[in-house]
């Protein structure tokens, strides 16, 4: 009877192994157009690649392999970091033979939720619904050399043989340009600029305290990656710090935390942000968008764009960011777009967008 | 009964005198670093402990002579005790070890990098020491020079309490200040990187133009006292037109910064360097 138990026990284990091991992936066929985008995207979230390039009209000229890197990113880019969380569909118009779903995609990635609005286009093929599947082209940058010679700086520390009189090389001169503190969401910004005043590069953070009525400590946050933390000489960042759940008339003053540390860093890559321009996305949202471009020779994998809005004082009053999901190719132009609060975009009178950039292959 | 008394009484006050006669006598004026000598009285053996900040010297004496230190052995100074130690007393006398001539200096320069043409913005702090590295108390000149690339700021300062301080102003050329501080045979080098100030009169020009991009870059980019700035410090050309705004963080190299913009048919160029604006050119329309 025992063996009999445990051969059933087993049978179940290797059962459920396999019931676990094995996704729902469907590959039948769409009868309309919202099904066709939806269950194609569920295989791409169950990584079924087969199964969701079966969803792709032959009309679309795209191949299995350019199909999934379209999806899942290619040269490290934060898409190859993400994981497809959720999508949404809108059926725009439809008729017998094609349609236009919007397709808005949430990402889940490690520097938080990107998101990727789609107008596609379907067609019925054979009796069945299709989606025509746009593919990006790859970037073939043609052979070429480009002169990097930009300077990069290295530091020597003070060490342990060194006379206690001798100065480590001093930490570089920060400016606080403006701190304009505001409420939004329920919750305190503080928002500003910072100048690397100095002439050597620095790593810098931006820390403030809020101080309550009784004079006492009530939050303190940093900027974390609402600004650029290596500065080179002279350069301008952002920042923005978020106390969620505070109100300004609680609070009787601010501490700011400027900190800045003597850093190695290269001068490259200079990264061009081409054509900015405030529009209306295709959800009806105010965004600044524009083009980067890499002009070094290296691969840039995640960009990560800040962009400071001002008022016709020169006032900052939005500090936006967002992290691009492709990575920046040498000199090809690669969109981008931030958000901007509607409510402020009639206030904006100018704007400034700054690039951090993290590359895989840079030693610093 | 009466001879008797009288003898105790006489080896008693024999043994007084004896005792009393044990003196321990310390230099009046002791110098670190600079042999001296310890006088004793009595007769007899006894030991002799010199306890000073940090050091004590035991010494095996016979009572009546003088207990010669040699240099090297009196290191520290400030308050020390002899004590000598015999027939059962310990007389003992306070006496002060002075420090040295001066043989060392710690010098403390800051900041270690600095614009050019401030006023009072560096600062030296030298500490005398001897060759004990016992503080030199008494007042001692320090020479303090800064020089730059030929030109030279000396001023001497007398310490107070082993301390002598100065504070500069920074030159108005930039390169590496060498920041001496000197004290009788013995000197101290440090480097005070003084650096160009903000950029002024920043101006552009196009540099080249072709159907892809416009190339504008800056003059020579120098300070108010005609520094040139440090490569690698961000230069922004800012390009506004009918397509909208485009802008490139350039890097000086070579004191000069230059950037591509995208072509355009009319476009206001601007340039700008942390907080200081230059100039700004009209393409294709009027200037």
């Amino acid at each position: 009877m025992s063996r009999v138990l445990s051969i059933f026990f087993a049978l179940l284990i290797v059962a459920l192994i396999g019931v676990g091991a094995v996704h729902k992936s469907s590959t039948a066929p769409a009868s309309s157009p919202e099904g066709a985008v939806q269950s194609m995207f569920d295989d791409v979230k169950a990584h079924d690649w087969k199964a969701a390039y079966s969803y792709v009209a032959p009309s679309s000229n795209v191949d299995l392999v350019n199909f999934q890197r379209d999806l899942a990113g290619r040269n490290s880019s934060l898409r190859t970091y993400s994981q497809l969380e959720g999508v949404s569909t809108r059926v725009l118009h439809e008729n017998d033979g094609e349609a236009l779903v919007r397709t808005e995609l949430k990402y889940s990635t490690a520097v938080g939720a990107s998101f990727d609005t789609r107008d596609l286009k379907v067609v019925k093929e054979a009796g069945a619904w299709k989606v025509v599947w746009k593919g990006e082209k790859d970037v073939n940058v043609p052979p070429q050399v480009i002169p990097v010679n930009y300077l990069r700086w290295d530091v020597i520390y003070r060490g342990p043989g060194d006379d206690w009189g001798a100065q480590n090389a001093e930490n570089p001169r920060l400016r606080i340009l403006s701190m304009n503190p505001t409420e939004h969401d329920g919750g305190i910004i503080i928002m500003g600029e910072i100048e690397n005043e100095d002439t050597v590069p620095a790593f810098v953070s931006v820390g403030a305290t809020l101080v309550d009525k009784n004079g006492r400590d009530a939050a303190e946050e940093t900027s974390f990656d609402k600004t650029s933390h290596v500065l080179l000489p002279k350069e301008i960042s952002p920042y923005r710090i978020d106390f969620p759940g505070m109100k300004l008339a609680n609070m009787k003053s601010v501490r700011m935390k400027p900190d800045s540390m003597l850093v190695p860093a290269a001068a490259d890559p200079v990264i061009g942000v081409l054509h900015q321009r405030i529009e209306k996305d295709a959800r009806g949202r105010t965004v600044l968008k524009g083009e980067l471009l890499n002009e070094s020779g290296q691969i840039v994998n995640i960009p990560h764009v800040l962009a400071t809005f001002y008022d016709a004082s020169g006032r900052v009053i939005w500090v936006s960011d967002g992290y691009v999901d492709h990575a920046l190719m040498p000199q090809e132009p690669q969109p981008f777009a931030v958000d901007l609060r509607d409510e402020l975009a009639s206030s904006v009178h100018s704007y400034r967008v700054t690039v951090n950039q993290y590359s895989l292959n840079r030693s610093e | 009964m009466r001879p008797l008394r009288f003898a105790v009484l006489a080896v008693t006050l024999g043994w007084l005198l004896t005792s009393s006669a044990q003196e321990v006598r310390p230099p009046q004026y002791a110098v670190a670093g600079h042999p001296t000598t310890i006088g004793t009285s009595g007769e007899g053996e006894g030991t002799l402990y010199l306890v000073g900040p940090g050091q004590v010297i035991k010494r095996h004496v016979r009572l009546g002579s003088d207990v010669a230190i040699a240099a090297n052995e009196l290191g520290s100074a400030g308050r020390w005790i002899a004590i000598l130690r015999a027939g059962g007393r310990s007389p003992s006398q306070v006496f002060f070890v002075q420090s040295g001539t001066p043989e060392s200096l710690s010098f403390l320069a800051r900041p270690s990098r600095v614009p050019v043409a401030r006023p009072s913005v560096i600062s030296g702090i030298a500490v005398v020491f001897d060759k004990f590295q016992n503080l030199v108390l008494q007042p001692t000149p320090v020479k303090f020079s800064l020089s730059v690339e030929g030109t030279e700021i000396s001023q001497t300062v007398t310490s107070r309490n082993g301390l002598a301080w100065v504070n500069s102003s920074s030159a108005r050329k930039a390169g590496a200040a060498q920041f001496v501080a000197r004290a009788g045979d013995t000197s101290v080098r440090r480097v005070v990187q003084q650096v160009a100030s903000d950029p002024c009169n920043l101006r552009i020009h196009m540099a080249q133009r072709n159907p892809v991009g416009v190339a504008f870059e800056t003059d020579p980019v120098r300070d108010c006292t005609g520094n040139p700035v440090p490569d690698g410090t961000i230069v922004t050309f800012t390009q506004s037109d009918s397509r909208g705004r485009s802008t490139v963080d350039a890097r000086l190299k070579k004191g000069i910064a230059r950037a591509i913009l995208p072509a355009s048919d009319k476009a206001i160029i601007t340039v700008a360097c942390g907080v200081v604006l230059g100039n700004e050119l009209h393409l294709g329309g009027a200037r």
